[in-house]
């Protein structure tokens, strides 16, 4: 007893934990990681010394980070918070990198060749205002000073310590500061900027102490717009706040003069009003109106001439130092399939340094900004590179010409995943570019053989890893048996689509979405929901499976909706078209028609349901089920939960057969005095659920799995606790969760968790969901689950009903009968907190499943869900160990081994989503943030297959030499038999 | 409609999971052992499950009792709508409030009046039957000043409800005195192929069931010597109640084995040795002399 107790033990043990650790060759076998930065807004180039060039570059995603020049790989990278959004970057002494972030709150030095952070300073104002970083040439005590405008105070702040030298606050009510400048050799600064947006200010102070040496100010008859423009040291342009008159503002010597120009002097057919664009090139400026881009010289004493329209998409870049008094910059415009990079002088508009033309990819849109910087070729003149970055957001390097590396960034933000399956492998379709010859295959398995029986060198052993990694299996373009290699198309914020091979993580095609594109119609469209559209079974060797983008032109939720079809293995925008209506839910429902293509149903703001495909045979599906479609909204602001059902065509537009009125069935109305809807989460619809019965193998018993797609979950806290975590004592927050079902808006169960609060995570699968949010009495971060049991079908455990066919478990289930269900739920600690939580799923859900936590550290931790049991008791009985029953325990255990993600950071993780392979045991994980990363994961190990080192030529060199042996045997042994005969 | 009409004031109370197990019971009686047993409590949230079987027509009255002159008595109403009509009264909720010394308000002794179906609404409600369509109904979501920010509304497929009369079930969830949702429908299944099938009675049977929150289970919080002390005793206690037997079967089944296998051996090889001697008759004594002496030397 005692033996088989020990074994049993250990056996549980040993099964959770080798299942997920990882060998160290096995690293990239079938994981792949990606690293991005985001959208680039600030590059700053470090070229004058020797040793490796590099760009430092501040993102949208609020990333710092110093990219290779040579090949744009990074060096280093930081991401800070969400909400430390990045206002300003700058090289200091040559070796650090200033940044100010934080709405101008924190100040922060990085050493350049390493990243390392060498000093970081608060900065604190009176008031909130615009955040300005200049680097100045003043030297206080042998220190760089650095000079930081930010929230309403000027700071003078130390490059070596980051100390603060000095600081005089601006104080005035409505003073908005625009610029701070340094006139080039003086040791004082100008601060500019506008009053009551009618009056200008002009402040000059001593940048080596920090007194005001003069102050001046002018009133001026209208109005000022917020940007403005710099055209020399103590000249600014400004527009007016009906963008009809340009104001030349200088402030030369103390005396302020505003001279006014209408924009309709300069140019004739001015149609409209024009923006400024803010920039500071000596004697240049620029402004739009419209689309046309127009360049404005300042010549002498206040004279204004347009050298340049371009009617092209341009971009601009800022001003260069090239020498003393000279400038450049650099501007792109589009000219059809290229892109042209002009650079030049800021006081010679005729004369340009460079004018390159450069072969641009169709699918990167326009270009928003560019930065340049300047190197002496081997001739001796200058040479220029331009960092450009596009509308999808990539980075590229242009230099000579060409393109010299490019970063595809837009990968940083993804919105939604979907995947697809890759094309059937077609007899006569050759795939011969990556197929190996036999010669090789060979040669590979004499390698492993060698391998396994321990022969190898050391040579052999980076050999066969090299093979394993580099394996072709892994990144051909056809399906596979075990169904690993799919296509993970993402839709990112910037309107592309990508399709990335499971395989090696490589780029299969990309395509940004016309239909997304910003146009006069739709001014900032946005991406929504990706969906599959059309899986095609019947017909998997002629058509292509498509996916459906589903966006909608603005940021609020009546903004009409747009709708794209692309084929997935191409990339192809097989149709678009702008609705009519708004999006506010995409629905797809579980019916296809006869072209395979999936029927969604779209909802508006108005509650009006829209069905697509428009086409009668989806009308036609769908009047069969008409009764049967339900649905729920969550108005979170409200905290109102609404049932819906459809009702009848729609009154007002009677041509339109394929919208329907909703009528409301149920609602939800939580008191707002004391619950906040925080999470909601529902089943995913394609879950495999492998049995509905679970056995309880302690009481010989039968628990009926409340299985139901119509399950949502509801989390709210109190109005109070939905603020940051501590905020509240324990005694006025609490944690409601709802099990609600969506057709009937019957509360299931209700639980209130006090002295709890938010953020919740939760995942929802099968007929449990595991969700995680914070203790305040216990200090401490808590997972509970809820399991929910049907108790009306508990009467089938009877061998005999089974046997004559007395039972109801063939019957449909219904919602409208009374849910007579019973929940076992139970709480646990945990030590992280959480961005993300998934589940793993597999193909027929046999597998048992382990959840997926992107921890606060950005990693993916697995955690076996017996560890989330309710039914985990302290002792448990023989039978309740036999059946897995893991003894309780108050936290939950991270044991390091089960990172799925080793020791890969997948930077600002945002999802994970998992997805099944065709093999039983394996889930593919993909985690996408600012990185992406993705790996095959077995939780119960890969029990279905061999494994992937397994030696075939082993096996058969065992059986041939075992034959081999049985045959020298036989006539060994026959020989022997004569031989005794004979005497 | 014109049946006898019987006064009944009855009030059962059940476990949660259990409102099938009817139960007499005095409310008096009842309701002192709420005053007293909970009054204090520090848990306001506590589920109170109470369940009124109302006849159709009249409502229940019951006699006042003086210790409850201190709460107050409410009454908000069920409105009912046939498919997409509006929405029409349909019965009274009457409840008492009991206001707790910490200041939160709950609603007890919840009793329901159902009005009669007009001929009208008969009408209706076969139309609804026969097309399979929805019964919805709706409550104030604040019962002290309804309809507070909404209503709560519900619905069930008018097909769920007819038995012999027409049953319905309400669970209403509260909290204090808001109505955050009610489940309503027919008090046992509705399988899925509904039938059309009219009531015999045009009556209601009205099960009510008024549900609180559930508190959550706590995390097990261990302190380490409960833990360690647990397990040390636990599993030293343990093995002498195994039998020698259970402990060491499984070094005695090899050692059988091995007796067994020298048995059969020495069983085997006194009669090796009679077969192989008997042939050779003439050397025995001279294996013996030559024996002997070895053997002897062996004993010693």
């Amino acid at each position: 007893m005692a033996i088989t107790y020990a074994v049993l033990l250990f056996l549980i043990f040993y099964s959770f934990q080798p299942t997920l650790s990882l060998y160290e060759d096995q690293v990239g076998l079938t994981d792949w990681h990606q690293q991005y930065i985001g959208k680039v807004k600030q590059a700053v180039f470090h070229t004058h010394k020797t040793g490796r060039k590099r760009v430092v570059v501040s993102t949208e995603d609020n990333v710092i980070a110093t990219l290779d020049l040579r090949h744009g790989e990074i060096f280093w990278r930081h991401v800070l918070g969400h909400n430390d959004v990045v206002d300003g970057i700058d090289i200091a002494l040559g070796k650090y990198v200033i940044t100010l972030s934080s709405e101008g709150r924190i100040l922060r030095a990085w050493n350049l060749p390493d990243g390392q952070m060498v000093w970081e300073s608060s900065l604190h104002g009176p008031k909130h205002s615009k955040s300005l970083l200049l680097m100045t040439n003043v030297i206080i005590e042998k220190d760089n000073v650095v000079v930081i405008f930010s929230n309403g105070r000027l700071h003078a702040v130390s490059c070596i310590d980051g100390e603060v030298l000095w600081n005089k606050d601006f104080e005035a009510e409505s003073l908005e500061v625009q610029k701070v400048i340094q006139p080039p050799g003086s040791n004082f600064v100008y601060v500019v900027g506008f009053a009551a947006s009618s009056q200008f200010e002009m402040y000059q102070i001593n940048a080596t102490n920090g007194e005001l040496l003069k102050h001046e100010s002018e009133a001026f008859s209208g109005r000022f717009s917020g940007e403005v423009s710099l055209v020399s040291s103590e000249t600014l342009v400004a527009l007016d706040s009906t963008g009809l008159i340009l104001l030349r503002i200088s402030f030369h010597e103390g005396k302020i003069s505003i001279q006014q120009t209408p924009i309709s002097d300069l140019v004739e057919d001015s149609p409209g009003p024009a923006v400024i664009i803010p920039s500071s090139i000596m004697g240049l400026f620029t402004i739009k109106i419209n689309a046309v881009t127009i360049f404005i010289r300042v010549i002498g004493k206040g004279k204004l001439e347009v050298v340049e329209k371009a009617n092209h998409e341009t971009a601009v870049g800022d001003a260069l130092s090239l020498s003393e008094g000279q400038q450049a910059f650099a501007l792109v415009q589009h000219a059809g399939r290229d892109i042209h990079l002009t650079v030049k002088l800021a006081h010679d508009w005729g004369g340009d340094l460079l004018k390159e033309s450069i072969k641009m990819d169709q699918q990167r849109g326009l270009v928003h900004k560019v930065f340049i910087n300047n190197y002496v070729r081997t001739d001796g003149s200058y040479g220029f590179r331009a960092l450009i970055v596009m509308e999808d957001h990539s980075l590229l390097l242009l230099q000579q010409g060409t393109i010299v590396w490019s970063r595809e960034d837009g990968l940083a933000s993804i919105i939604d995943v979907t995947t697809s399956e890759l094309p059937v492998e077609r007899a006569g379709v050759s795939v011969a570019k990556v197929e190996l010859n036999l010669f090789e295959w060979l040669k590979g398995h004499m390698l492993k053989l060698k391998g396994t029986l321990m022969l190898a060198t050391p040579e052999d052993i980076a050999a066969i890893q090299y093979m394993r990694l580099k394996s072709s299996e892994k990144s051909k373009m056809t399906r596979d048996h075990n169904g690993f290699r799919k296509l993970l198309i993402a839709l990112t914020r910037a309107g592309k689509l990508f399709a990335l091979h499971t395989g090696d993580g490589r780029i299969v095609w990309s395509r940004l979405l016309q239909s997304l594109h910003k146009s006069e119609a739709c001014q900032h469209p946005i991406g929504l929901n990706l969906s599959p559209w059309q899986v095609p079974h019947h017909h998997a060797l002629d058509e292509n499976p498509s996916v459906l983008v589903v966006g909608r032109c603005g940021p609020s939720s009546d903004a009409l909706g747009i709708l794209s079809f692309i084929d997935s293995y191409t990339g192809k925008e097989l149709s678009s078209s702008r609705l009519v209506h708004s999006v506010a839910q995409v629905i797809p429902l579980p019916y296809t028609d006869s072209t395979e293509q999936r029927l969604h149903l779209l909802i508006d703001a108005d509650k009006h349901a829209h069905l697509y495909p428009e086409t009668p045979e989806a009308i036609s599906i769908f009047r069969r089920e008409f009764s049967n479609i339900y649905w729920y909204s969550v108005e979170d602001e409200n905290g109102i939960i609404k049932g819906y059902a459809l009702k009848s065509k729609c009154n007002g537009n009677v041509d339109d057969k394929f919208c329907f009125d909703a009528r409301e069935l149920w609602s939800i109305v939580l008191p707002s005095e004391s619950e906040k809807i925080i999470a909601t989460v529902t089943r995913k619809m394609n879950e495999a659920v492998h049995t509905q019965a679970k056995l309880i193998a302690a009481d010989q018993d039968v628990m009926y799995k409340y299985v139901s797609r119509n399950l949502l979950f509801v989390a709210t806290v109190a109005p109070k606790a939905s603020g940051e975590i501590g905020s509240v004592t324990p005694e006025e927050s609490w944690l409601v969760v709802y099990l609600i079902d969506t057709v009937t808006g019957c509360v299931l169960h209700r639980m209130t968790h006090h002295g709890s609060q938010g953020p919740v995570e939760a995942v929802f699968s099968e007929n449990w969901v595991v969700y995680h949010y914070f203790n305040l009495r216990a200090h401490r971060y808590e997972m509970s689950v809820i399991e929910i049991y049907d108790q009306s079908r508990a009467d089938n455990k009877d061998v005999w009903k089974l046997v004559v066919g007395k039972h109801n478990l063939t019957s449909p289930i219904s919602s409208y009968s009374r849910s007579e269900v019973v929940t076992k739920s139970q709480s646990y600690f945990f030590t992280h907190s959480l961005k993300a939580i998934a589940v793993t799923s597999t193909a027929k859900g046999i597998t048992s499943k382990q959840l997926l936590m992107g921890t606060i550290g950005d990693q993916v931790l697995a955690l076996d869900k017996r560890f989330l049991d309710p039914r985990r008791s302290v002792n448990p009985t023989q039978a309740e160990r036999e059946e897995g029953i893991i003894p309780l325990t108050d936290s939950l255990p991270i044991i390091p081994q089960s990172y799925i993600t080793h020791n890969i950071r997948v930077e600002g993780l945002r999802g994970i989503i998992t997805v099944a392979a065709k093999l039983e045991s394996t889930t593919l994980v993909f985690a996408h943030g600012l990185d992406l990363f993705f790996t095959h994961f077995a939780p119960s190990r890969t029990y279905d297959s061999l494994t992937e080192d397994f030696s075939c030529a082993l096996l058969l060199i065992t059986i041939v030499a075992l034959v081999a042996a049985i045959f020298v045997t036989w006539l060994l042994s026959q020989r022997k038999e004569l031989q005794d005969k004979w005497r | 409609m014109d049946t006898i009409k019987v006064v009944v004031a009855i009030l059962l109370t059940f476990s949660l999971f259990s409102f099938h197990s009817f139960g007499f019971q005095s409310d008096e009686l009842l309701v002192d052992d709420e005053e007293f047993g909970l009054e204090g409590a520090p848990q306001p949230r506590f589920p109170e499950p109470t369940s009124t079987r109302s006849a159709p027509v009249t409502t229940a009255t019951r006699k006042r009792h003086s210790d409850l002159d201190s709460d107050s008595k409410i009454e908000f109403s069920l409105d009912h709508a046939f498919g997409d009509s509006d929405f029409a009264p349909a019965g009274t909720f009457s409840a008492r409030i009991k206001t707790w010394s910490h200041g939160g308000q709950t609603l007890t002794k919840l009793r329901f009046s159902r009005n009669n179906f007009t001929n009208e609404e008969q009408k209706n409600f076969k139309n609804l039957l026969e097309s399979d369509d929805f019964y919805r109904i709706r409550l104030p979501s604040n019962v002290l000043s309804p309809p507070g920010r909404n209503f709560i509304i519900s619905s069930v497929k008018a097909r769920c409800l007819p038995r012999e009369g027409l049953d319905e079930h309400f669970v209403i969830h509260m909290e204090g005195v808001n109505v955050l949702a009610v489940n309503y429908g027919s008090p046992g299944s509705c399988p899925y192929p509904r039938n059309l099938k009219l009531p015999v009675k045009w009556s209601f049977s009205s099960y009510t069931v008024l549900k609180n929150s559930e508190q959550a289970p706590r995390a097990p919080i261990f302190t380490e010597e409960i833990l360690g002390g647990e397990n040390g005793g636990g599993e030293v206690v343990q093995p002498p109640e195994r039998s020698f037997w259970a402990k060491y079967w499984m070094y005695l089944i090899p050692l059988g084995l091995i007796i067994m296998n020298a048995i059969t051996q020495a069983m085997n090889m006194p009669e090796e040795q009679v077969t192989g001697q008997v042939p050779a008759q003439g050397q025995p004594s001279a294996g013996a002399v030559q024996r002997g002496p070895s053997s002897a030397a062996r004993r010693r």
